[in-house]
């Protein structure tokens, strides 16, 4: 039995969902947060890839860079807001991010 | 890549020189160079409005169908081009106060500004994920711009990790149209379904997807929960800008999007607005009766308002759309003029942001009073001031394509909104003032709250202003 794009499919959709989870049972550190958010946009890019391929268009690959790159801006400037962040409250339990109701 | 292309992309590569041109300005000026920038920012922001009408001649895409131009687009360029001007004009006294006057506000402002227009002439599903996340990314650092107190740090966390979620919900969905369709570009999306037969599962996984990330960017219920806290924790300048500008941008792609790409397949994507709309105008008339910070007031309004403009999307038609154009230019204004208010409540020289500050107004600043109580009226939808048209015509719309439920939950839920924007207006008017606000309120601010103010109350006189364009606007959108 050959790898097909359905297989692609799953995983990415599995590694999507446990992002998604990630961040909403995760109740230890922001950090953990973070990874997950990437993990979401590398489970994308796999769709992206698998379907580039399967369709033989390269629109998709095209797209994946573009998400790789974005993230990767994403990603700094996610971890500056944490480090302002850590600077006024000493900490970055989720637990603690509770100064505004929500 | 022709001359024609740069040409149609004028305005937002003039903003971009701009944004670039007063980084360096901002490093190399002598002492506190936030004052200069943001009126430099100001005028680049009215002179890419002057380029985009300038440019403009009738649809155009350029760049290989990545970026289209239409009456649409431009009606909702300008007004986020005013929105953030306006706000920036606005900001300037208060970001000194606060001693958070650094030149990077008002570079952030152009980015987030050109992040907005390059949102709303997206014409392919890649330009539109790079101009959201270039207005996304510039949101987050303002949001945390105060980087010294912790709630602002706080709100920026938050919007970014909400955010950051939205954008990744938004990319799963376009993976998977993209997959099943093979394409990601607006006009072969729209030629895709426009065929016989129904669209194929993972299409519809795909555009629930891409509805529920765009749901999130406009904060419409169930995806709202960001809003109160991002809102009440961010500076007050910050929030009106976030009221605001990636408010009418995010509502214009949203538009964009169902009508452009998915439009054929309405039945698919009506059900889900209408509850969205419900929804939200259900939440932000309830939740708001209970609040006692103003920002966080003007939260769940804003959060009300996005659900009456989803009214006229919600209803597909071109007058829907129409109404909601009109909605967005109205809703610019008075939020606005109310921010501006917000930001003239000192007391001592300290902002404060309690609902109970306003407490007796009206003897105190008579004319402030005034103001507020007209954008409050305006708000709550009272004729003959501008809000009652606004609402007016989406719920127009939605009779005439048949969402009678809609209609009714609409004008219900702004019934019980209208109390808690009375309830401020009896709190100036008939209660004794608690501490005196400080007077003066400064030039810009007179300026601004004259102009949103006089807009509000003479809209009546003179509609077709908006109505003319933005019924062209519509047009535009619905001819492919």
């Amino acid at each position: 039995m050959g790898v097909g794009l359905e297989h692609f499919l799953v995983v990415a959709a599995i590694l999507f969902t446990l992002g998604i989870f990630g961040i909403f049972l995760n109740r230890k550190n922001v950090i953990i947060i973070l990874m997950s958010i990437e993990l979401m946009l590398l489970a994308v890019n796999i769709n992206l890839v698998a379907f580039a391929t399967h369709l033989n268009d390269l629109v998709g690959q095209v797209f994946a860079l573009f998400v790789l790159t974005v993230a990767a801006a994403e990603a700094a400037i996610g971890l500056a807001i944490l480090v302002v962040y850590f600077r006024n409250r000493g900490s970055i339990q989720v637990d603690d991010v509770n100064l505004m109701k929500g | 890549m022709t001359s024609t292309d740069l040409i149609v992309a004028l305005p937002e590569i003039f903003l971009a020189v701009m944004g670039m041109a007063l980084l360096m300005v901002g490093v190399f000026a002598r002492g506190n160079p936030s004052r200069l920038v943001n009126y430099l920012a100001v005028i680049s922001f009215a002179i890419a409005g002057i380029l985009a009408v300038a440019t403009f001649d009738g649809s155009q895409s350029a760049f290989g169908g990545l970026f289209r131009v239409d009456s649409f687009g431009l009606f909702m360029k300008l007004l986020v081009l005013l929105g953030s001007a306006l706000t920036l004009i606005v900001s300037q006294d208060f970001i000194e106060r606060e001693q958070m006057a650094r030149f990077e506000y008002g570079v952030l402002f152009v980015f987030a500004t050109l992040g907005m227009m390059m949102m709303i002439s997206a014409g392919d599903l890649i330009s539109l994920y790079l101009g959201l996340e270039l207005q996304s990314l510039c949101l987050y650092v303002i949001a945390a711009f105060r980087r010294d107190t912790a709630r602002s740090s706080e709100a920026g966390l938050k919007y970014f990790v909400l955010g950051a979620l939205s954008s990744g919900l938004f990319l799963y969905g376009a993976s998977m149209v993209y997959g099943f369709a093979g394409t990601t570009s607006f006009a072969g999306l729209a030629t895709e379904f426009a065929g016989e037969g129904g669209p194929a599962v993972g299409l519809i996984v795909g555009i629930v997807f891409i509805a529920a990330a765009l749901a999130f960017k406009v904060s419409a219920v169930p995806f709202h929960m960001w809003t109160p806290d991002v809102y009440e924790g961010a500076p007050t300048p910050v929030t009106a800008f976030f009221a605001v500008a990636p408010k009418i941008a995010a509502i214009a792609l949203f538009t964009r999007v169902l009508i452009e790409p998915f439009g054929d397949l309405v039945a698919q994507w009506q059900q889900i607005i209408v509850v969205t709309s419900i929804l939200s105008m259900a939440l932000g008339a309830f939740a708001a009766l209970v609040q006692t910070n103003i920002k966080r007031l003007m939260a769940y309004s804003s959060i009300g308002h996005v659900g009456y403009a989803l009214v006229g999307l919600a209803a597909g038609s071109q007058d829907g759309v129409r109404g909601l154009i009109v909605y967005m230019s109205i809703y610019l204004a008075m939020n606005v003029g109310t921010f501006a208010c917000i930001l003239c409540m000192r007391v001592n020289g300290r902002a404060v942001e309690g609902i109970r500050d306003l407490a007796g107004l009206s003897k105190t600043n008579p004319m402030m009073a005034l103001v507020l109580a007209i954008f409050m009226f305006s708000m709550a939808g009272i004729p003959p001031l501008a809000g009652f048209f606004g609402k007016l015509f989406v719920f127009q719309a939605a009779l005439e394509a048949e969402l009678y439920t809609l209609a009714v939950i609409g004008v219900l839920t702004s019934v019980v909104a209208a109390f808690y924007y009375l309830r401020i207006i009896k709190l100036m008017y008939f209660d004794d003032p608690v501490e005196k606000l400080d007077r003066p309120i400064g030039r810009d601010m007179v300026v601004v709250l004259g102009a949103t103010g006089l807009f509000t109350t003479l809209f009546f006189v003179f509609p077709a202003l908006i109505l003319d364009p933005a019924a062209q606007a519509a047009r535009s959108l619905f001819a492919g």
